[in-house]
Order: C-alpha cells, then structure tokens, then sequence
C-alpha cells in the first residue's frame, strides 16, 4: 500500500534550475522495513535527480520483481514507472528505450531478479549498450519471500534459517564487466557521499551504466555471519578513489595535483573528477578491474567505487543508427508508405 | 492411361534441400499464374538445411479448387535419389514421372502402370558446365525447360520470368535461359509433346498477386506504422520480421540522415522479444513481435502482464504443428486455446485469423489500431502453410484516407484541462481507460504501471472490492471489443440449409471445392468464416440457424469448437467436428469423406432396424 505523504513544504527550501525542490522529487512513502538499504538508494537518486535538474518527468522507472523492484514507487512521484515482470525488466526497458532515446531510464533490480531469474536479461542488455541506468540493490538475500539464499551470496555463508550457500556466488560487476559496460561501478548504501556522485555520473554517461549497490537487508540478512549485514560490509569495505561529479554548468578552477587526481569528462560536457586512494587505480582498464574485483574478493574486502569507465563508447541507438527522433513521436505521414508505393510493391508479386 | 485433361493436374517436384531447387520451382508455379491460371503451390521441407528431402506440390485448377486436392499425383519430378522409391509410389496410376536418366534405374523400380520421362539431366550438366555449383543449379532449370515442352508452358513467359529474377544481374540471365532450351529441346526430341495433361492459356488471374503471408504480415506491420521490433528467430515465422526489416529498409530511411525511422532488436529468447514489444508500446511506439509453438508457452506470462496492465501489443504467431517442438515445418492451427486464454489468471485474448495474404496484410495494419484502442495484446493466427507458402491472393490493399487510431492517449493539453487523472476510471463506461505516455507532463499524469492488483487511481491495493471491480471492468472491455473485430464472413449463397459449416485461416483454401462437393452430393450447405475472437453476434445467430454445424479445423482436439461451446455456451452436441492435424493442409477430399462418415453413422442411428432392442420375455 502507498501513503499520502504530507505535502508540506519547507520555505527555505534550495531550488535546482528548475525551480524545484528535492520534495519534488519524492515518491510515496516506503512500505520497505525500517532500515532497509533500498529506502537510501531511493534517497540518493532523488538527491541525484533533484541535483541535477532534471525533469522528473523525462525520468522512466523501470524495475522487475521484488523488494528492490518496488523501491522505484518511493521515488520521482512525477516519473512514470513500470513494475514489470520477475527478470525481464531489461528486456521492457529494452523496447522502452528503442521508442522514445529522450527520456532518463533509471532501472532498479534485485539480486533475485538479476543474477537468477533475469540473469540472461542481465548479460543481453550489457552486451546491447542501452543507454541506461542499471542498479542492482543487492543484499544476497530474497527479501520478499522471506529470506532464502541469492545467487549472489558468498559461499559458505549461512542465511537467518541456517542454511549454507553451497556454490559460488555470482558477481554481477565482473560479469557487466566481461561483457562491455562502458560504466561499471559498485557502491555501499550506507555511503551517501559515495552514491550521489556516482549515480550522478551514471545518468550523464552515455551509455549502459551499471550500479551494483551493496544493500543490507534489515530483516533477512543483517545477522552475524552474514557478510551482506551493515557492520560486516561497513568493516570489509575498501575503495580504491573518491569521485566527484562535476556538472557542465560548474567551472573547474582548482588545480589538479598530477598524479592523485583523474578529469573524466562525460558525453554532456560534465566531468567525472577522481581522488585516487591508491596509486594503482585506473578506470579505462576493464580487464584490470575485475582483476581489482576478485583480489579484494580473496582477501575478505568489498571494493567499491567506480570501476571502469569508457566515455568514448556507443550506445545502442548509435549502433542501430535510429534516428534523431523518439519513434514513439513519427506521424503517419512518415511511417506509413502510402497507396501509391503498395501498388508497386503489388506490381513486383504478379 | 489418363484422363486427358487441360488445366488440371497436380505436380510435385521431390528434391534435396539446399539444392537450389526452390527458384526453379517457384518459377514454374509463376509461369502457371501468368499464363492466367489458378494455382497453389505448398513446400514440404524438413527442420534442415542440407541433404534432406524436401517436396514442392503444385496444383492447377480452373475452378479455383487451390486447397490441397491430396491423394497421388499425376507429374513427379524425381530428383532426388533418397525418396525416389517412395515419390514413385506416389503418383496415380497413368501418371507420369520425370527423372534423370544418367544412371538406368533398376527394373524393381519399374511400375507397369505409369509413363517414365527419362532425361540425362547430370549428363547434360556434366557436358555443359564446369562449376559443380552450376552443374546443381541448371539441373534445376533443366527440368523446368523440358515441363516446358511437355505441359505447353509458353516459354516466353518463363523468360519473362527469368528476367525478372536476375534484374539487375543480365549475366546469369542469358545461362538460364539457354539451361531451359536444353530441357526444352531434349524434351521436344524424345517425348511426344505435349502430355495428354497440358495447360492452356486463360484469363482466370485478374488482378491477383501470389506471395506468401508471412511477407503479407511484416508488409502491414509497415503500412500500420509500427516502429519497434524484439523477435527470437523461431521456423515459421522467422521471415515476417525478416521481410518487415527489409522493407523498413527500403522505405523507412530518414532521407536527410540515413538513419533508421525504425529499430529491430534480435532478442535473446523469446521471452525478451515480447518484453520488448511491451516496453515500446508502454512508451507509445506501435511494436510486435512474431513467433510460433514454443514462443508461445514461453510468452503466456507478458500476455498476462500486457492483459492486466493494459498495455497494447501486437503478436503475430505462425502456428505449426505441437506440442512441444512438435513438427517444427509444418502446419497447424492447434494454439487457439493457448493464445485465446494466454498465461495464468483470468485472461482472454483479441485473435484475428487471416485466411490469405491481402488479409494477412489487412489484419496486421488493422492489428496495431485494435490494439491501441483496446490496450491490450492482439494476435494475429497466422500457420506455417499461410505464412511460408506462396498463395494466389487479392492485391494489398490500402486507403491513404484511413488514419492511425491511436486510442485514448491523453496529451499534455488535455491533461491541463483534466480535473482528476486515475488511469483505471472508466470515464467512458465501455470498459477502455484513458492512457498517459511516459514523458507527456510535467506533473499530470504519471502513475505506476504494474501486474499487481491496483486501484482506479493505479495505487497498489489488495482490496478485494478494487481487484473485483478491475476484473469485471476487464470483462467489460472484452465485450466492447467484440463489436470492434472483423465480423465473421457468412456466404449467402444457399440460406436455411440444414448444415452449417464453420472455418477459418487456411481451411478456407479447401472450402469452395467442399462445398462444391457436397452440393454434388445433394447436400447444400451454408459457411461461416471466422475472422476473430471475442465473437460478433453473428456467430451465435448463424449456429442456431442451422441444425447441424460442422467446425473444420487443423487440430486434434477441436480448439475453436471448445471455444465457441466455452464463450457461446453452445450445446456441444450441435457442434460436430472435422480435423485435420497430419500437419499438411487439410483438403476437401477429407472434409468432405469426414461429413459423409458422419451423416451415414447418424442414419445408422436413425434406421429403427439396426437399434439394439431389448429382449421381450
């Protein structure tokens, strides 16, 4: 069920360029668990989206199956949204896209949804570079039915019930990476300042960009042992470069210290900036990332941040060269070939 | 010997596939058509694409009798070693076969009561050409030349014909033609030409076109504006999305730009093909897909969500023959049930039945209008005979006077005028609510679309008075649609009879030789054609019009009569059924063997002397 929210605003309220305020950017009120990850993901994309000025309703929500997938009713009230079938929510976003390339696609999946059910959905729309925003709300858990194993969990690790993750977990970055994202990264719930810019970065890219967000689930997997519970990862999280996202309207003026910081400028004239932590850390090498992935894996650490990006690459309507206007938007007069031309077309079958 | 006869005869050409046989054969169903005369032609391949048999039936018939006429043949082209025994047994007696020569057959393989028309075919090709590509191609083309001679096919219109096909390529036009003067020649020399059985040349064509539906359909998705394609390859429909990319490419190139007014997306499954078609249409572009058999299954769950969240979406399904992989190359009409009631729920789906190419064309253009007025899937019952064969068939038609109808979408100044927007009110009391695209207004109009039960306001709900309502609101568009579909198409040729016959889809190429059978027989009879589901009323009134109805149809288990008995709530007694489901398409021979069995079993019942008596002590 979806409550009434108060529609009281504050006076002091800041306004984007839009003359709207972050309120305008609200959902319904969750009906998620006190304390769920998926209520800060919300958060941080209506911070995002309100940020960025941009107007709610050019913004389509698109998720499939599960808590995660009905988080987008929480956000972006003005947006329309499409809760979808269990895994196929790339496919649906898919056709979306192909029919109107204007509009924001800000998509929201679970690991069931993702890594089980949707996982050939999943590799298809990486491979397809939809221009997208892809984000996993991933707790290794199936929240909705009441806590059974995902795809995603560590192996070894035991679920509230006590049953114990026999097989390897899947770990959807490595994979989005395996596949061509051009935008991959991995981001804690708990870390607002982490989360903004990066799915900030994630709307400007062009391009498939793929979110998986470590969100603890409050009922089903926050118990000790667990290594998807908020003290766990807080403890085992690592990141390798705090990014900032820079919009187009802002001038760059402080200098840049050679060496610590990375400029990676964006389809719309936007500029990702990045603090290096480590000295190794480079985001134009994919196949150095999931290398990162996997040896933070073995030693115990969850890597987040960005982890690759490729600004250059195309996305799918420049692949299939579709035109410059939303089909969704083509008049008859365009579409349709006419009398005359199905009286050849007659003519050639005689 | 046989009856000597012009313009009626059945010929089958036996090949191995991937041979290159289907041109020349395609070329001699043409020179029929363009020497005016009534012809249908059905390819017999198998799920391979090298080395398999492989069979091409042509009939000729000046009354337009173009189902299947079924029995022997009278003319085989035997080309092919590996069926050679069992396509010598096909042909009636007094037939005649046509082989290649080079090799004497065995005198087991010599029936006593046909005509053998031997040609050194691979001599002739050995001598001719160099290539063994070529030495296979003209093969094909030899033979052609010398039905030339022996059918008195005008050869100037298989030149026509030739030139034609190598439009654009002159080279390779002057080869094949001097390819059919070999086996004209050869022919000329060694057999008295022509065969007692010979065509003739008449007028009987008219305007028609012959192509086959599956490029009917994928030319109306075109003509009806659609945009976005998700399809998984699947045999037989395959060539719908195929032959809709191709002309897109022809005609929906922005000329500026040369970019693409259109987007085809091969998907991974076919689960992900509808998927797609659902999302673009949620978004406002027209949208399909095709598929066929286990597409279907695969697809029964975004029916339902489409269904129930009032999404349009156009599904053009190829049936062929099932269950499961079933018979994937050949034909049936055995998915009624599984696309009439698609996925889990309560659900019902529109479903259009073509019966021929120009309808194919009509009803995929007429798909998408339907669809958007309706928001909801509608499919199109295409089959693999009606979508892979080439069919004498009215033009295309269309009427640049007729405009889309994209139903009740809201734009953003309507929205400014609206009061309340709930995208589940029935404003209009026919059961169709309004819709809003994603993008249209800055704060009007937005809403959650989902498969969950919701309210008229689109917020979840697990009220029961709410869903209740909503379903029987879904009922009540149903009913609204059925005043929308083609009506069902009734002959008025006999009225009152005491037998009614129903059809649909591709029986209808059996039904004008049906009748006239019957009527032979003393037993005229009325038709009804079926051209969609919901029913029109016309359907209940023409079933309690006559006292005995006969439903024919390509299934085991009388699909269309179920559904007429479950919608119409029909006396099923009334309802006799006549199915055909050997996967080839029915003919009259067996309709009409079907109604004989049935009206003398009846009379058996009827003839007091042979009822079981009770014994009197």
């Amino acid at each position: 069920m979806s409550y009434n929210k108060s529609r009281f605003k504050h006076k002091h309220l800041p306004v984007n360029d839009l003359g709207l305020t972050y309120r305008d950017y609200e959902g319904a009120i969750s009906t998620l668990c006190a304390g769920c990850g998926h209520d800060s993901i919300s958060s941080a994309i209506i911070h995002a989206c309100a940020e960025m000025s941009i107007e709610p309703h050019k913004i389509a929500k698109m998720s499939g199956i599960g808590c995660s997938s009905k988080a987008p009713n929480y956000f972006l009230n003005n947006a329309h949204g499409f809760n979808t079938v269990h895994g196929r929510m790339p496919s649906v976003t898919t056709g979306a896209n192909m029919a109107n390339k204007d509009l924001t696609y800000l998509a929201m999946s679970g690991d069931g949804d993702s890594a089980s059910i949707g996982l050939g959905q999943f590799a298809h729309v990486v491979r397809r570079q939809l221009n997208m925003v892809y984000m996993v709300a991933n707790n290794g858990v199936y929240g909705l039915t009441k806590g059974q194993l995902a795809a995603t969990s560590d192996r070894g690790v035991k679920n509230k019930t006590g049953d114990i993750s026999l097989f390897n977990d899947i770990d959807l970055c490595v994979m989005a990476l395996q596949l061509g994202a051009s935008f991959v990264a991995r981001c804690f719930s708990g870390d607002k300042n982490q989360l903004v810019p990066i799915i900030k970065a994630a709307i400007a890219h062009q391009g498939f960009a793929f979110i998986d967000i470590i969100s603890p689930c409050v009922t089903f997997n926050n118990h000790p042992g667990s290594t998807r519970s908020y003290d766990y990862v807080q403890e085992h999280v690592t990141t390798g470069a705090v990014t900032d996202f820079v919009p187009v309207k802002e001038e760059i003026n402080h200098q840049v210290p050679e060496g610590k910081f990375e400029d990676v400028c964006l389809h719309d004239g936007s500029v990702l900036r990045i603090h290096k932590l480590t000295a190794d850390y480079d985001t134009s090498d994919r196949f150095k990332a999931i290398q990162d992935i996997e040896q933070h894996k073995a030693k115990g650490e969850i890597l987040t941040g960005l982890l690759h990006i490729d600004p250059t690459a195309q996305d799918f309507h420049e692949l299939n060269n579709t035109t410059d206007t939303p089909l969704n938007q083509m008049k008859q007069d365009i579409l349709c070939p006419g009398e005359r031309v199905l009286g050849s077309i007659n003519d050639s079958f005689r | 010997m046989i009856k000597p006869s012009i313009n009626d005869f059945v010929i089958k050409f036996a090949n191995t596939n991937g041979t290159g046989s289907a041109s020349a054969n395609n070329m001699f169903a043409k020179a029929m058509m363009r020497m005016g005369l009534p012809v249908s032609a059905k390819n017999i391949f198998p799920s391979n694409i090298q080395g398999a048999p492989t069979w091409y039936e042509v009939r000729v018939n000046e009354h337009n009798f173009l189902g299947r006429r079924g029995g022997k043949v009278d003319i085989m082209v035997a080309m092919n070693a590996q069926s050679f025994i069992a396509d010598l047994d096909d042909i009636g007696d007094g037939g005649f076969l046509l082989y290649d020569s080079s090799k004497q057959i065995p005198a087991s393989l010599i029936r006593e009561n046909i005509n053998y028309l031997g040609i050194p075919i691979s001599t002739i090709c050995l001598k001719e050409y160099q290539q063994p590509r070529l030495r296979q191609l003209f093969k094909n083309i030899i033979y052609v030349g010398a039905l030339a001679a022996l059918l008195k096919i005008e050869f100037g219109v298989l030149k026509t014909l030739v030139g034609d096909q190598f439009k654009g390529k002159q080279k390779l036009i002057t080869p094949n033609i001097y390819a059919l003067e070999l086996g004209y020649q050869y022919a000329m020399n060694h057999f008295s030409c022509p065969l007692p059985i010979h065509v003739e040349r008449r007028d009987l064509i008219g305007n028609q076109i012959m192509v086959d539906g599956n490029t009917a359909c994928g030319l109306g998705a075109v003509f009806g504006g659609a945009t976005v394609v998700g399809w998984y390859p699947i045999t037989p429909s395959t060539s719908v999305i195929e032959k809709f990319a191709s002309y897109c490419e022809r005609l929906r190139i922005d000329p500026a730009t040369g970019k693409k007014n259109f987007a085809v997306v091969q998907a991974e499954d076919e689960l992900a093909a509808i998927g797609m078609a659902i999302g673009a249409s949620w978004n406002g572009a027209r949208s399909f897909t095709a598929t066929s058999g286990p597409g279907i299954s695969l697809m029964a769950e975004f029916l339902g969500l489409a269904y129930f969240a009032e999404i349009p979406v156009v599904l053009m399904n190829i049936q062929r023959a099932g269950p499961s992989t079933g018979m994937p190359t050949r034909t049936q009409q055995s998915d009624i049930l599984a696309c009439a009631y698609a996925s889990h729920g309560d659900t019902k789906h529109i479903l259009l039945f073509p019966d021929s190419p120009s309808e194919c064309f009509e009803f995929s253009a007429l798909a998408f209008d339907l669809s958007d007025r309706l928001q909801t899937p509608v499919i199109i019952m295409s089959d693999l005979d009606l979508g892979m064969n080439e069919h004498l068939s009215k033009p295309f038609t269309w009427n640049d006077k007729q405009k889309y109808d994209h139903g009740k979408v809201l734009s953003i100044r309507e929205l400014d005028t609206l009061e309340d927007f709930g995208r589940y009110q029935d404003v209009d009391g026919d059961g169709i609510c309004y819709r809003t695209l994603p993008g249209t207004h800055p704060n009007k109009g937005a809403f959650f679309t989902r498969g969950t039960s919701r309210d008229k306001n689109a917020v979840y709900t697990e009220k029961s008075e709410h869903y209740v309502e909503n379903m029987e609101r879904l009922e009540r568009k149903f009913a609204t649609a059925a005043e929308m579909m083609p009506k069902a198409e009734i002959s008025s040729g006999i009225q009152n009879t005491i037998m009614g016959l129903i059809y649909f889809g591709t029986s209808s190429q059996a039904i004008l030789e049906t009748r006239h059978r019957l009527k032979e027989q003393g037993l005229p009879v009325d038709l009804m054609r079926i051209k969609a589901f919901p029913f029109g009323s016309e359907v209940k009134q023409f079933i309690n019009n006559h006292q005995q109805i006969y439903v024919i149809e390509q299934n085991r288990d009388g699909q269309m009569r179920s559904l007429i008995v479950n919608e119409l709530e029909i006396d099923p007694a009334k309802l006799i059924p006549i199915l055909c489901f050997d996967g080839l398409a029915i003919t009259a021979k067996q309709i009409v063997d079907d109604i004989d069995r049935h009206i003398t079993k009846q009379q058996d019942i009827l003839n007091p002397d042979q009822l079981i008596k009770p014994e009197v002590g």
